[in-house]
């Protein structure tokens, strides 16, 4: 789960972690309100979605004229902005962070998150700061450190010095070698008691006033733990999520919505990610990832199938079933009641295979239903393909 | 032969009274597997299909020997489960259960890290080998003993695969789901050295997906270590980077971990790559002459 920015510095406040002194703002009287409240000479106006590249987009602003921060409120607020992130839809401007700018001496990367190779968690850390991580890296990779922590005795003060002296820290700004240690440790401490997936600062900056601080903040948790964190969980802004991806996960079910015209229903998502595959070396585009997962019960699936139908774009639907943890009866049962429920005038081709596949073919066979059933991949695939193309 | 496991295996089936493990632990039983026990705590005494249940793992393998475990535990008490069978002396953890907190897991493996001790999992449809014992969720019935090893980070996948072997008549040796999630147990190479080794096996199917680089690091091993022919599919070619596809480890992100390198990385090891996961069958059929 994503966070806005806004809350991101909430929570590095929260652990001790430096930021500027911000609030969040929908309005331009609040605006208005908070810039008088704010003692400083540089105002920075945010635009505050779940997406990068939000300064090229001209989601940033900065002024020296307390004067002009309600206008350029008033200016973003409801904004669509549209980023390398957002896609070409962009994304609407909904609140923002209204904060004290920072005189920059010198601006860095930091990042903490789970390295797949050594299971560990680990930070990277780059001398090169408000740029794209991956930019550098692929660039200039020596210019990216990485500083594993050994999860059995967390963070250690050598880990620190690892950093700092590899970062050149010391020549850059003694000052803030210290207050960077007590940086690192807070966010390994945020890092372990939220369930984060990934905490970025970019840029972290040393200011004019030798101090550090997180100018920029990226938070996000992994979704699997949020269940232990009700105060992570309020972060939560159903508004930069897509609406049909809410709906999919109140019934559990795992939902990416594509660009194509072939809905997919799935167990399992390799499969779900195989079947996409498919569709596309059968001549179509994939309208989704759906994957209905090990749980799947009658009443899921119909959600799921429900979920398909909704999707304008969609003009044929693929359901492949390999069945282990999922018993294909079940789909069979809940393709039926769906289709009863919703009616279906789009061509539907239906793929079982595996535990009591027979059984399920046959309810949909004596369903009375208008859908195909094939039993190879392959042949399904371009089944639903040709269909898809005939009614074009 | 085959590997990790065999019509021997003893097996210990940790939240056997549950749902999903007292179907599937009698799903085991049925095809051949030596289920000797089950755990859930509180519940000693009771029987799940004639298998005695006990109150801790350790109990379980004072009591019957077993020496490989099979987690179908809740997520948020699924690490402990893995924890407790390593330090009842289980030799071999398999893990079904989705959805373990990540940090969770980074304890886990650090843990686990120099005992005996072998985790297959999490998020994995678990070990089977053909016509000896399945140990996992996987339908026991498309298996058919032969020659061709399987290893996948997907579930459904990976019958989708084995189904075709069998159907041609190719058959497998032992068949391993290392799990989707971005930690797990046992990886690709462990388990090629063991297919390497392994008298019957004399091909291997590798099947894997996006997100990581574990497959880049695994082509690497088989250019250097691998004399059996490997044939490989690689999920997700048309997956949109940035996006999680189901399985926690399955995001491309900064333009890393994208099918098509994981491709090219293994292709130029000398795999035979599918790009249509219904020829993979075809595929090992045609390598192995």
């Amino acid at each position: 789960m994503d966070i806005h920015e806004f809350q991101a510095k909430q929570l590095f406040a929260q652990f001790g972690i430096p930021v500027p002194k911000g609030k969040e703002i929908k309005n331009a009287r609040a605006a208005e309100k908070w810039a008088a409240a704010l003692e400083t000479s540089v105002y920075v106006v945010k635009a505050q979605i779940h997406a990068g590249g939000r300064g090229k987009a001209g989601g940033v602003k900065i002024t020296k004229n307390r004067e002009e921060v309600p206008g350029l409120t008033q200016e973003l607020i409801g904004k669509t902005l549209v980023t390398h992130q957002t896609g070409p839809k962009g994304r609407k401007v909904r609140r923002l962070l209204i904060e004290e700018g920072a005189g920059i001496a010198k601006e860095l990367y930091l990042s903490l998150l789970v390295d797949r190779d050594s299971g560990c968690p680990t930070f990277i850390a780059s001398t090169e700061g408000g740029m794209d991580i991956e930019e550098v890296a692929e660039q200039t990779p020596e210019k990216v450190l990485k500083e594993s922590i050994d999860p059995a005795v967390g963070f250690q003060a050598h880990n620190g010095r690892n950093l700092a002296f590899a970062l050149g820290l010391p020549d850059l700004e003694p000052a803030v070698v210290k207050p960077f240690f007590q940086m690192l440790e807070n966010l390994y401490r945020l890092f372990m008691e939220k369930n984060a997936a990934m905490l970025e600062i970019n840029p972290l900056v040393i200011t004019t006033d030798k101090r550090l601080v997180a100018l920029d903040g990226k938070v996000s948790f992994d979704d699997s733990a949020l269940y232990k964190h009700p105060d992570v969980q309020k972060f939560r802004d159903l508004h930069e999520e897509d609406p049909m991806e809410i709906e999919a996960g109140k019934h559990n079910l795992n939902y990416v919505k594509l660009d194509g015209d072939i809905g997919c229903m799935v167990n399992g998502a390799g499969l779900a990610m195989a079947t996409m595959d498919v569709i596309k070396l059968a001549g179509s585009e994939p309208a989704n990832f759906l994957d209905v997962g090990g749980g799947a019960t009658k009443e899921t699936v119909a959600a799921g199938f429900r979920i398909l139908l909704k999707d304008k774009k969609v003009k044929g639907i693929f359901i492949n079933i390999f069945g282990g943890i999922v018993r294909c009866e079940r789909i069979a049962h809940g393709v039926i009641e769906a289709a009863k429920e919703v009616g279906i005038k789009l061509p539907v081709v239906v793929r079982l295979q595996g535990t009591n596949a027979e059984e399920g073919r046959k309810l949909l066979a004596d369903s009375g239903l208008k859908v195909e059933g094939v039993a190879d991949l392959w042949e399904a695939a371009q089944r639903i393909v040709a269909l898809r193309k005939k009614k074009k | 032969m085959s590997i990790l496991v065999d019509k021997n295996t003893r097996v210990v089936v940790q939240g056997i009274t549950g749902k999903e493990g007292s179907f599937h632990a009698t799903q085991c039983k049925a095809y051949g597997t030596q289920v000797v026990a089950g755990v859930t705590p509180g519940k000693a005494g009771q029987e799940v299909e004639g298998i005695p249940v006990f109150n801790t793992v350790r109990d379980a393998v004072k009591k019957t020997e077993a020496t490989t475990s099979l987690i179908f535990v809740p997520p948020p008490f699924a690490a402990d489960a893995i924890l407790e069978a390593a330090e009842a002396g289980v030799w071999l953890i398999i893990c079904i259960s989705e959805g373990i907190p990540v940090n969770d897991m980074v304890k886990v493996k650090r843990a686990l890290n120099g005992r005996a001790t072998r985790l297959i999992g999490p998020n994995c449809p678990g070990i089977i080998t053909a016509d000896e014992c399945k140990i996992g969720i996987m339908p026991g019935f498309i298996h058919k003993k032969g020659r061709v090893g399987v290893i996948s980070r997907s579930g459904t996948l990976t019958y989708e695969a084995v189904n075709q072997l069998t159907q041609l008549g190719l058959g497998e040796t032992t068949c391993v789901g290392i799990g989707g999630d971005p930690i797990i147990g046992t990886g690709y190479i462990d388990l090629l050295h063991m297919f390497e080794q392994d008298d019957e096996t004399e091909a291997v199917v590798m099947i894997g997906e996006i997100g990581g680089d574990a497959e880049e690091k695994a082509a690497a091993f088989i250019e250097k270590e691998m004399s059996k022919p490997v044939v490989s599919f690689i999920a997700g070619i048309t997956a949109p980077p940035g996006r999680r596809m189901g399985h926690a480890g399955a995001i491309i992100t900064g333009g890393k971990g994208t099918a098509a390198d994981k491709m090219a990385a293994l292709e130029s090891a000398g795999v035979t790559v599918v790009k249509n996961p219904a020829e993979i069958g075809v595929a090992v059929q045609s390598v192995l002459g």
